[in-house]
């Protein structure tokens, strides 16, 4: 054990005279991540990740989780999905970090270093659930292009910042304000310094939440490097994309938003449906807001086998965007017939909501347990993948897993 | 684990020697790995099997069961001018992952060329377009798809 502590103190050591520069932030580097620069292949250990995450990709890194390793309430980061559409950045300085808000709708430029943002506003903890727009990307038929997202690009940390209304407050925004653009130091994956790998943003509205963050800690800890250190723009709900990483610069606008990812059809789906395989026009697509409702069985894992007259008790997180979740049902048999869980209240807005349900299986057999979440609305899960799009994104459809009843 | 305490002089240099000795590896390992580093293994485990660091370069383009392992390509007519053109900028894992007709593979590589800084793939564009299609063209799925590869377990 002493020897490897050793070891890894010298190998840092060492690392760092190899890069040819100190490691600027190693005073307050958290134990469990080394610098990029270091990058090891084995992205388990970089990122502090469980060994049952699956890579999707290795470059541009993309990560997502299986449905029982989300059984946490609140989402560690050994079970969080990455997703990244450029480098993780080389070098983070996090001492000479700064934000920038600029853009046609301020009143005037204003830098903030980090240390100013983290001790001159007012900080806020929130649970806020992020999911990836192209969660469930894989089951789409004809498949979309992209990384082929099963069930695990969804999130519920408890993230910690300041407001962006109140730095914009104080910044001072025009009334002609429209949307919000957030710019980060990630690279673009040919290395081209002119172009950014995604510059997304939010409607005023959106931008101006009180769950609407600046975040600097997840979990009670400094954000891991791959989820944005030192600074990351979240908001719950939407598109986990608009929640930008490594954020120095965020330009208020007086026009939608017409950053990398926003425009053409990224992160947009058809105005009207269309039918599978069918070309959209670009000035057809309309761009993602509010998530869908959705739901996930995070206990047990499928494949479970147990005796007859034994209650399998079943739990999972629901979740539906800007809305509450107002029931989750389940079904044992293919949607003949539903029951209801038991569904808790969300731990503040735009977290996701645990559920349970004690279930007795009927006769021997093979079985799918099946979860549908409702919305407020009234508007709930479809048991088929939900209308085709041409990117692959909103597959809200349901989670089941199998069980054998012997 | 106390240290005992009857460490003689002798007994102390020896071991500082192989201290030093042992960090001199560490050093010269680490800059090995640092530049040669494809392998998949990685610095933190490698504090007990250090004999194996210098296998590591052991026919990285091994095909195995119709597959180029370092990339996961299926070994076809093609292949190598896909990884040549197709993984400077992405991983191999992007295009595997993927599946798409003759027409959908041509609109991306367009795409790439238009906004990613994509190189004219002169005649190789029809060999790499031909050999994705007809290794990674799509798949029927339908609406829904049965659970496939369930993993059962006795729950306990």
């Amino acid at each position: 054990m002493k020897r490897r502590n050793f070891l890894g103190k010298v190998a840092l050591g060492t690392m760092s005279g190899i890069i040819g520069s100190e490691i600027v932030f190693g005073a307050s580097i958290p134990m469990d991540y080394l610098p990029i620069a270091l990058q090891e292949n084995d992205p388990f250990k970089m990122f502090s990740k469980d060994g049952e995450m699956v890579v999707l990709n290795d470059k541009p890194w993309n990560m997502e989780a299986k449905a029982h390793l989300l059984d946490d309430k609140i989402t560690p980061n050994k079970s969080m999905f990455i997703r990244n559409n450029g480098l993780i950045p080389e070098k983070i300085d996090v001492q000479n970090w700064s934000l920038t808000i600029d853009g046609e709708s301020v009143k005037q430029n204003k830098t903030y270093s980090l240390a100013e943002l983290k001790t001159k506003f007012k900080r806020y903890t929130y649970q806020l659930t992020l999911e990836c727009g192209g969660n469930g990307r894989s089951e789409f038929d004809p498949p979309a292009k992209g990384n082929q997202w099963t069930i695990g690009a969804v999130s519920c940390a408890s993230w910690t910042g300041i407001r962006l209304k109140d730095v914009l407050a104080d910044v001072g925004i025009k009334e002609d304000a429209i949307y919000i653009g957030y710019h980060g130091t990630d690279l673009h994956l040919t290395r081209d310094p002119k172009k950014e790998p995604i510059s997304r943003g939010v409607p005023m509205y959106k931008a101006l939440m009180d769950e609407t963050l600046l975040a600097f800690q997840m979990n009670g800890k400094e954000i891991p490097l791959a989820h944005g250190y030192p600074l990351r723009l979240v908001a719950g709900g939407w598109p986990a994309s608009v929640s930008g990483k490594w954020i120095n610069r965020i330009s208020v606008r007086n026009k939608e938003h017409d950053g990398e990812k926003m425009t053409g059809s990224s992160y947009r789906v058809p105005r009207n449906p269309v039918a599978p395989g069918e070309v959209v026009k670009e000035s057809d697509m309309v761009i993602i807001e509010s998530m869908p409702v959705k739901s996930l069985i995070t206990f047990p894992k499928s494949g479970a086998m147990l005796n007859l007259g034994t209650k399998l008790n079943i739990r999972g997180h629901a979740w539906a965007g800007e809305l509450e979740v107002a029931k989750v049902m389940y079904s044992i048999d293919f949607g003949a017939t539903w029951r209801n869980c038991q569904l808790q209240s969300p731990a503040n807005r735009l977290a996701w909501q645990h559920f349970s349900a004690g279930i007795l299986f009927p006769k021997k057999g093979y079985y799918e347990v099946w979860a549908k979440a409702m919305d407020s609305r009234g508007t709930a899960q479809p048991m088929l993948v939900p209308g085709w799009n041409p990117k692959g994104y909103l597959n809200n459809a349901c989670h089941r897993i199998a069980v054998k009843v012997l | 684990m106390n240290e005992s305490q009857k460490n003689s002089p002798k007994k102390e240099r020896r071991k500082r020697l192989l201290i030093r000795g042992f960090l001199m590896m560490v050093v010269l390992l680490s800059v090995f790995f640092y530049y040669y580093d494809e392998s998949g293994l990685s610095l933190s485990n490698t504090s007990d099997n250090e004999v194996e660091y210098f296998d590591i370069e052991e026919d990285t383009e091994r095909i195995e069961k119709g597959i180029h392992l370092r990339t996961g390509f299926v070994d076809a007519v093609g292949m190598q001018e896909v990884i040549n053109n197709c993984t400077n900028c992405h991983s191999a894992k992007l295009v595997t992952q993927n599946r798409m007709s003759k027409e959908g593979w041509i609109a991306t590589i367009r795409w790439m060329q238009k906004t990613q800084n994509l190189w004219d793939l002169g005649d190789n564009e029809s060999i790499i377009v031909d050999y994705l299609a007809e290794h990674y063209g799509p798949i029927n799925k339908g609406r829904r798809e049965g659970l496939k590869n369930i993993d059962w377990y006795t729950l306990k």
